[in-house]
């Protein structure tokens, strides 16, 4: 079993994300393609843990996904209020703090 | 490896199909399947416990979130196309793509070898070789993560919560406020008009036709009429003639069909 394919879909995964948080403008959206590259990272540790035959990658995988579980409730929360005042969920709307 | 090459692809196309879906809901579907496709590949990759915690907090808990987000913010609200930074999308992918393409030259680089295997690191199983390092060498993390998780349920009430700040209106005062927008603009106090039922069609895409044959506006949902898939009264009696036909009766005998030739009536013919 190579470790190579896993580590290069990872990094497909990641880039992925990355392109959709720039390019996207909602605020939803952008918050999933986040959640894709945590889960592109995790698939890289649990990859790892197995190519080196210890558990810590399994260990840091499961506290990436319960910080990403904190992340998207606050995250969200946010998105919320801000569409609340601003009745809109686009990033492009909130720049108050540009002028 | 079968399961490797099975969903590598699946979720490669899902996690581009993100990138390029205009609804959100779509994206949050594209992102399940990855979600899922992720835990099948744990469990290929000796990490059961992973797989099911995947399961359960991605797919279960946070993509449930995003949905009920989805539904508050609304379905409809989706990408706007302008661009507020001149070529930012062209520049933003050629950014992602060099960045993407160093990484993959970089991985190419090193060699990692085969798999070792995690038989000797989980002689009893995955779950008591992960509670047995969770629970001693990273039980400060663990502890920290209680804290997190506390600070967030918090912060998420506090954001989420709203002071009222006008006392809630009873029905006295909604009957009140009725009647002075009667008085001030004309509004009609009653409720809306139903949509429109006729022997050809009994759906509420349908609007309902005035006395003059014209369409009411407000008797179809406005959800309905921002999606555009209003059916218009002139377009339900478009094809009259050939149903006339095909029953025998010639225009003359036939009862008088409103819409089509009232649809076509200016609504000053009555005044």
């Amino acid at each position: 079993m190579n470790t190579e394919p896993y580590i290069v879909l990872s990094a497909i995964l990641f880039t992925i994300g990355c392109i959709g948080v720039l390019v996207r403008r909602n605020a939803i959206v952008v918050f999933m393609c986040v959640e894709l590259m945590l889960n592109a990272s995790n698939l890289a540790l649990v990859t790892f843990a197995k190519a080196n035959g210890n558990l810590e990658g399994q260990v840091a995988a499961f506290f990436v996904m319960v910080v990403a579980a904190a992340e998207v409730v606050v995250g969200l929360a946010i998105i919320m209020t801000i569409f609340r005042t601003r009745r809109s969920a686009s990033v492009d709307d909130a720049s108050l703090l540009k002028y | 490896m079968i399961a490797f090459w099975v969903l590598a692809p699946l979720m490669v196309a899902a996690a581009l199909g993100i990138l390029f879906v205009r609804k959100a809901v779509h994206a949050a579907l594209l992102l399940a399947v990855v979600m899922i496709s992720l835990a099948v590949l744990y469990a290929a990759l000796d990490a059961p416990f992973l797989f099911a915690v995947q399961i359960i907090v991605y797919t279960g808990a946070i993509l449930m979130l995003f949905l009920f987000v989805l539904m508050l913010v609304g379905v409809d609200a989706s990408d706007s196309v302008v661009e507020t930074i001149r070529a930012q999308r062209v520049l933003a992918t050629i950014a992602g793509l060099l960045f993407g393409g160093t990484v993959i030259v970089g991985l190419a680089q090193v060699s990692f070898g085969t798999m070792v295997g995690l038989d000797q690191a989980q002689p009893d199983g995955n779950v008591p070789a992960l509670a047995d390092l969770l629970f001693s060498k990273y039980v400060f993390a663990f502890e920290t993560t209680s804290a997190l998780l506390i600070t967030a349920a918090i912060g998420a009430m506090v954001l989420a919560h709203r002071e009222r700040i006008t006392p809630k209106a009873g029905q006295a005062e909604l009957a009140a406020g009725r009647m002075r927008d009667y008085a001030a603009t004309g509004k009609h106090p009653g409720p809306l008009p139903a949509p429109g039922v006729f022997a050809r069609a009994n759906a509420v895409d349908t609007p309902a036709l005035l006395p003059d044959g014209t369409a009411e506006p407000t008797s179809v949902s406005r959800v309905l009429a921002a999606r555009g898939t209003v059916r218009s009264a002139p377009a339900l009696a478009d094809d009259i003639e050939t149903v006339q036909e095909s029953l025998g009766v010639t225009p003359e005998e036939a009862p008088e069909v409103s819409g089509k030739s009232g649809a076509a009536a200016t609504p000053e013919e009555d005044q």
